[in-house]
């Protein structure tokens, strides 16, 4: 059995926590031990920390990179900016000897030590690339027929050149993650347009974001989607709790709550009643 | 009439914006940029001031806060310009100079009081409890120890007082 440790970042276990339930549920089904990473902390927020002092962010990454490589394993994680911020770190980290040192130099301050060893992976990766469409749809216990907008965001499959999972302009794998439910995703215009929330615009500039946010969800609707489908907890906190005031009313769906139901999870433990915008299955 | 400065230049190439000098200006990136869309932020009219170093421009106006990080004027870039690290070097720069909104002051605060984005709450803990899970995450946030290093992380770093 594949065995990860389990990275929990901020939003989906503070603001979101159906999405860790079912991400827990569903791995256990596929096969997939999940062990919590002890003691991590943010990973830190790529387009807010890294952004204030790159610094601070590459040294706190670099801890929680080394509390896994304490414990012998790769660190997973359902979200794009954790996905960001520890798989940039670590690749800075592991393909520069002296900014390695130069962490490790903070790190002895708490008595640790990164070696350069743990691989970072998003969870939706690892379900395509080591569990692989065919088993799970053998796990699909209630194939479902939604039409839905998959949503990628920006820091799962960006930078293409160092992430390596698919085309950055036109990826199917999450399509293909979807429709091994039976749902079907449907085409639409500027699919890879970012949700608008990353970089600190959510926060400094939420009309900016909003704007960006408004026009996914102009394209989502005229697609004919039923629901949003998303592999980041932030994406989804800005498309769950912007539509209100934008007019629109699609629910939106983490990957791994979308497995759930369709492997028969119980609509308690999805944690929806987090959700703003509601979600009738 | 703008004056080039190459200290400032020099400044964005030590914060990891050296690779700005590949920038030929055909504006990709601006074309293909949601932001540059929406707001007064253009991508390749940033590039340029970062060449030349103009610091006033740069550090005087919100325009490189605009940006979302989300990588496609980088994925399109014919030069390979690593252009969301210029981004970021240019703001790190900024925010050593005291130029810091009061939303992302909030959220570094967040980070300092929780080592986490955003805080617990009540309300989150009930909800976790409800679906199974421990009513606190076992991050930083179950352990005091493990808070206290981060901190020591954090303190190691200077980030409290650049942040303040």
């Amino acid at each position: 059995m594949a065995k990860y440790a389990f990275f929990l970042g901020c939003i989906a276990p503070l603001r979101y926590p159906g999405l860790e339930k079912s991400t827990r549920v569903v791995a256990e089904a596929l096969g997939i031990e999940l062990v919590d990473l002890q003691d991590a902390s943010c990973c830190p927020a790529p387009g807010v920390i890294r952004s204030f002092d790159r610094k601070t962010w590459i040294a706190a990454a670099a801890r929680n990179l080394a509390l896994a490589e304490k414990e012998g394993l790769d660190i997973v994680t359902i979200c794009n900016g954790c996905y960001g911020s520890l798989f940039d770190a670590a690749h800075e980290l592991h393909a520069d000897p002296e900014l390695l040192k130069e962490v490790n130099e903070i790190l002895a301050e708490i008595g640790m030590e990164y070696k350069g060893t743990t691989k970072v992976r998003h969870f939706a990766e690892v379900l395509y690339n080591d569990v692989g469409v065919e088993e799970i749809k053998s796990k699909i216990t209630k194939p479902l027929d939604y039409q839905v907008a998959a949503f990628y965001g920006c820091h799962f499959l960006k930078p293409s050149k160092i992430k390596e999972i698919d085309d950055a302009e036109n990826p199917m794998i999450l399509e293909n993650l979807i429709e091994a439910t039976g749902a079907k995703a449907m085409p639409r215009k500027n699919k890879m347009l970012c949700c608008g929330s990353g970089g600190g615009v959510k926060a400094g500039f939420p009309n900016v974001a909003k704007a960006f946010t408004g026009t996914n969800l102009e394209n989502m609707k005229a697609s004919g989607a039923q629901f949003i489908i998303d592999v980041c907890p932030f994406c989804h906190l800005q498309f769950d709790t912007a539509q209100a005031e934008l007019g629109y009313n699609i629910p939106v769906l983490h990957l791994s709550q979308l497995y759930g139901i369709a492997m028969g999870m119980d609509a308690k433990e999805l944690g929806l009643a987090a959700h703003k915008v509601p979600v009738n299955l | 009439m703008v004056a080039p400065n190459p200290d400032f230049y020099n400044e964005i190439a030590a914060a990891g914006g050296a690779n700005v000098k590949m920038c030929f200006q055909c504006g990709t990136c601006t074309a293909g940029c949601p932001s540059s869309k929406e707001t007064a932020y253009k991508t390749r009219k940033a590039m340029r001031m970062a060449q030349l170093g103009l610091k006033d421009e740069l550090l005087g106006s919100d325009d490189i806060w605009q940006c979302t990080t989300c990588y496609t004027c980088e994925e399109r870039c014919p030069r390979g310009v690593p252009i969301v690290d210029v981004v970021v070097a240019i703001r790190n720069i900024a925010v050593k100079n005291g130029k810091m909104f009061d939303a992302h002051k909030k959220t570094a605060g967040a980070l300092i009081k929780y080592g986490h984005a955003v805080s617990i709450n009540d309300e989150v803990k009930a909800m976790r409890k409800e679906l199974g899970l421990p009513e606190v995450p076992p991050t930083v946030l179950a352990n005091d120890k493990a808070k206290a290093d981060f901190d020591k992380i954090l303190a190691k770093v200077g980030f409290n007082s650049l942040v303040e």
